[in-house]
């Protein structure tokens, strides 16, 4: 007997009658779940160890496969979920930290979804964004607090360093080791095609990625993994990253199994060995020791790059901003709670930080009480899902928005939540050169290209609808957005009024 | 029902200007012949005007017109102005019967100038100390509004429609070398008389007709330099960002324009690179004080008046020219109705400011 026996969470359900046995399925499916048993001349499967990624699924030529989920079930109890049962038993059984990927999945509030967007009627045109121009481009950096002219009264441009954007949408950061090479290369490359940037991640930068420094920004964690004088020079931006939504407060661990070849030399650690990013930066036990840090960047780079500080989204986080935004940053990046990750324990992932929704509002609201809302940027992540969830953050108070989990799912991924196990069916969160080569970075790159473009059109009809030609006028333009079924608190804390007010 | 500054209320209206670059000085009637040929873009529920050049005898005194509710109003804001300035005169500003124009609050004129030891104290010069005194007076002072704090100028303004609203402040006894009118077609009014416009901020006074899309934006942004925006209207935070821009920031009358109405990029990327680069420097720098959505302003000021339209001119504008007189408004008719013949006429483009100053003047508003 086995006390944790669970009847599989998933089922695969096989259509006998259009099954061929070709046994794509069996070598499709990297969890070994499909086999073909000679003796008994059928096939076989292992539903225990699926992770329900549609891999077979969407493989299968003739379409026999489906995945559902098995009714078997635990006595009800609303407080004793199947979930937090089995997590006992794991538990009980290895004595470990639970470990998990992707983004929270528990069933909390979605403040985007409880939002709504403005449209002109009557007194106000809209504008059709077929007919006439509609901007989406953006800067990105510090705005200079006052205007210099030279002798013969011309303004002198002393705008800080920032970066142009021709989207308001960014690819946040993904290692390479937590994301494959193919992976990378397609958001690089899409990022040059739609005129913003990608992030390298805390893994150092591949060789061949160092020649599209004008949409690279590149991301030093407490790590400092890969970090050298080139490497701050190959991007536009630096990010510091001083912590992460899925995970704050924590540091990174990228197992030594991945730690191979490429990954091993880009990291500049030894093969195999665990690469483990600290919890803090151990030169930042405070704000002043920020400053530090963000002016030894710059003077490393001759001033020439913006620096972003990259935060999760925490009780606090408006004070936290509001010393960052004084610290000589010139761009802040807040992950919301929801936000992906590669791996990050579970306990935290579902229950540190706050909602990127609440942070935004509060860190726009609070830079701007203090007046120093112009010495930055916001960029706002930690599951931004669709063009109108960027619309709305931007309304809010972003500049700019990050997305990485909605880009991965444009690259295939099917929100398994099984990045941690190194095994990605699509060939994303895995070092295994099989499954990496499932992902052709030149399909991903048209795929990422096509899902940017069409939010952009979306994102413009849905200013033309607003009488917005621009996206500057669109941020903290929080009159046009309302709330529905929040209450006064929410309202508040968003900064926006009810429907119907 | 709300009050205006507890809601937003939108708009539609009529504008209308007068300037003469000589500097020859006028009495209020033509204005208020021009605005009233438009009628019908008013409903009734706001109309004023704003004269300069009408105050020759107190030309360097602040001029504050005030609205009160109640007496108690009244005595608490002059018990306020006499801790602050020297009052060098104080009226009632007069006014004359008509059963068009109801329900008046007090209106009262005093001209001002800062109390020397104040001044000092504060370490601000003398026009940021009188705008904070104004801010400070209509955000802390209840029942008290002031709606007109320039030099040698003043705004006229009330609920009812223009010509009524000329009629009944008398404006035939003033003259003045510069006049705007507005007449406003809010979509619903708790007939508040500081909500009718022009809206003024010292000597600038802007009338508009539209209903801007970036509202919140504009709004969220020069909020962080001291201005409050308590009416909620397009007018109020336009004004507050050409005092910000010209003054704060002391950018030219044109660099404001490409502020507010910066060009499409498209438009930037044909320019000269030197040109592209202030233009360039403007827009990202003021991102956040682009105005879109429908506009056309009219901006006074001491020295001239500037008019602009939003960069897709979703609002009508046309201007004329008669020897030295200028003549802007929403329609042809308004201006045709004052000066039949005319040397010049024409619409500008959208975004295109047109500026017009007194002969000799500078092309600065400060
Ligand atoms: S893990 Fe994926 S590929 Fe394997 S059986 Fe389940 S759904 Fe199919
Ligand atoms: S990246 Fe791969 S492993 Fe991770 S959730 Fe997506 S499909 Fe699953």
């Amino acid at each position: 007997m086995q006390i944790d026996y669970f009847y599989p969470e998933y089922e695969v359900v096989r259509n006998k009658e259009k099954c061929t046995r070709c046994g794509l399925c069996v070598s499709q499916c990297s969890n070994h779940v499909h086999s073909y048993s000679e003796e008994h001349r059928r096939m076989i499967t292992d539903d225990a160890k699926c992770v329900n990624c549609h891999r077979c699924v969407c493989v299968c030529p003739v379409g026999a496969l489906k995945i559902t989920g098995s009714n078997h079930q635990f006595k009800h109890n609303a407080n004793w979920s199947r979930r937090t049962i089995m997590e006992i038993y794991s538990q009980a059984e290895t004595g470990g930290v639970l470990l998990s990927s992707m983004g929270n999945p528990k069933d909390m509030p979605v403040y985007w979804d409880k939002i709504l967007i403005n449209a002109s009627q009557v007194t106000n045109p809209s504008i059709d964004p077929l007919r006439e121009p509609m901007e989406t481009k953006v800067f990105l950096g510090s705005k200079p607090a006052s205007i210099e002219r030279d002798e013969n009264g011309r303004i002198r441009n002393n705008l800080p360093p920032h970066i142009a954007l021709d989207v308001p949408i960014l690819f946040s950061a993904m290692s390479y080791g937590s994301i494959s090479l193919n992976a990378h290369a397609s958001l690089v490359h899409a990022a040059v095609d739609l005129g913003t940037c990608y992030n390298s991640g805390e893994g150092g930068l591949h060789d061949d990625f160092y020649r599209y420094s004008a949409n690279t920004i590149i991301q030093v964690a407490s790590g400092r993994f890969g970090v050298h004088k080139e490497y701050l020079e190959a991007g536009a931006a630096i990010e510091i990253k001083m912590g992460q939504g899925a995970k704050p407060g924590i540091g990174g661990h990228l197992p030594g199994n991945k730690i191979v070849g490429e990954i091993s030399k880009t990291r500049m650690i030894p093969e195999g060995s665990d690469a483990i990013s600290p919890a803090p930066h151990h030169d930042i036990y405070s704000i002043e020791d920020l400053r530090q840090l963000v002016y030894s960047l710059k003077e490393a780079t001759g001033y020439k790059k913006p620096i972003i500080v990259k935060v999760a989204a925490v009780h606090n986080i408006a004070s936290i901003a509001s010393g960052i935004a004084r610290s000589g940053a010139d761009i802040i990046a807040l992950d919301g709670f929801r936000g992906g990750t590669g791996a990050a324990p579970t306990r935290i992932r579902d229950n540190v930080g706050i909602p990127i929704e609440l942070a935004l509002a509060s860190v726009d609201e609070r830079l701007r009480q203090e007046g120093i809302r112009g010495n930055v940027s916001l960029i706002a992540g930690g599951s931004i899902r669709n063009s109108a969830d960027v619309v709305k953050a931007l309304a809010l108070g972003a500049d700019a928005v990050y997305i990485a989990t909605g880009a991965l799912v444009a690259l295939g991924c099917h929100l398994c939540r099984g990045c941690h196990s190194g095994t990605c069916n699509w060939g994303i969160a895995t070092q295994d050169p099989a499954l990496v080569s499932r992902l052709d970075p030149e399909e991903g790159r048209r795929r990422l290209v096509n899902l940017v473009s069409a939010w952009t059109h979306e994102i413009k009809e849905m200013m033309g609808g607003m009488g917005i030609n621009s996206i500057e006028a669109l941020t903290g333009n929080r009159l046009m957005l309302r709330g529905v079924g929040l209450n006064a608190k929410e309202l508040e804390v968003l900064g926006i009024m009810h429907a119907g007010e | 029902m709300n009050k205006e500054g507890q809601i937003r209320i939108p708009s539609g209206c009529a504008i209308s200007g007068i300037f003469s670059r000589s500097g020859s000085r006028f009495d209020g009637e033509r204005i208020i012949k021009s605005i009233s040929t438009m009628h019908d873009r008013s409903n009734g529920l706001g109309g004023g005007f704003a004269g300069y050049g009408i105050y020759p005898d107190y030309k360097d005194y602040y001029a504050f017109h005030i609205f009160y509710d109640s007496t108690a109003a009244k005595e608490e804001c002059e018990k306020l102005l006499d801790r602050r300035f020297d009052i060098i005169n104080l009226s009632k500003i007069p006014t004359r019967k008509t059963n068009r124009i109801t329900d008046e609050p007090l209106i009262w004129r005093y001209f001002v100038t800062p109390l020397p030891t104040k001044l000092s104290e504060s370490q601000l010069d003398e026009d940021e100390f009188t705008t904070r005194c104004v801010i400070h007076i209509n955000t802390k002072v209840p029942g008290a509004y002031v709606f007109s704090s320039g030099k040698n100028m003043g705004v006229f303004k009330a609920v009812g429609f223009p010509e009524d609203v000329g009629y009944f402040y008398r404006l035939e006894d003033y003259e003045g070398h510069c006049w705007t009118a507005h007449g406003r077609y809010p979509t619903n009014t708790p007939g508040w008389w500081g909500g009718a416009h022009p809206f003024a901020l010292r000597d600038f006074s802007i009338v508009h007709n539209g209903e801007i899309s970036s509202y919140d934006t504009n709004r969220r942004y020069i909020e962080m330099f001291g201005y409050r925006c308590t009416l909620l209207t397009d007018t109020e935070v336009i004004t507050y960002i050409v005092d910000f821009l010209l003054r704060k920031r002391g950018l030219t009358l044109e660099e404001t324009a490409q502020v507010i109405a910066a060009p499409f990029w498209s438009t930037i990327e044909k320019k000269p690179p030197e040109e592209q680069e202030i233009l360039t420097y403007l827009r990202n720098t003021f991102s956040s004080l682009l105005i879109t959505g429908p506009f056309s302003v009219l901006l006074g000021f001491s020295g001239g008046i500037m008019a602009l339209n939003d960069r897709l001119k979703l609002r009508s504008m046309v201007i004329g020219e008669k020897d030295d007189m200028v003549y802007l408004a929403s329609e042809e008719c308004a201006i045709r109705v004052i000066a039949p013949e005319l040397d010049r006429f024409w619409s500008p483009k959208g975004g295109e400011p047109a500026i017009f100053t007194l002969n000799g003047g500078e092309n600065h508003a400060d």
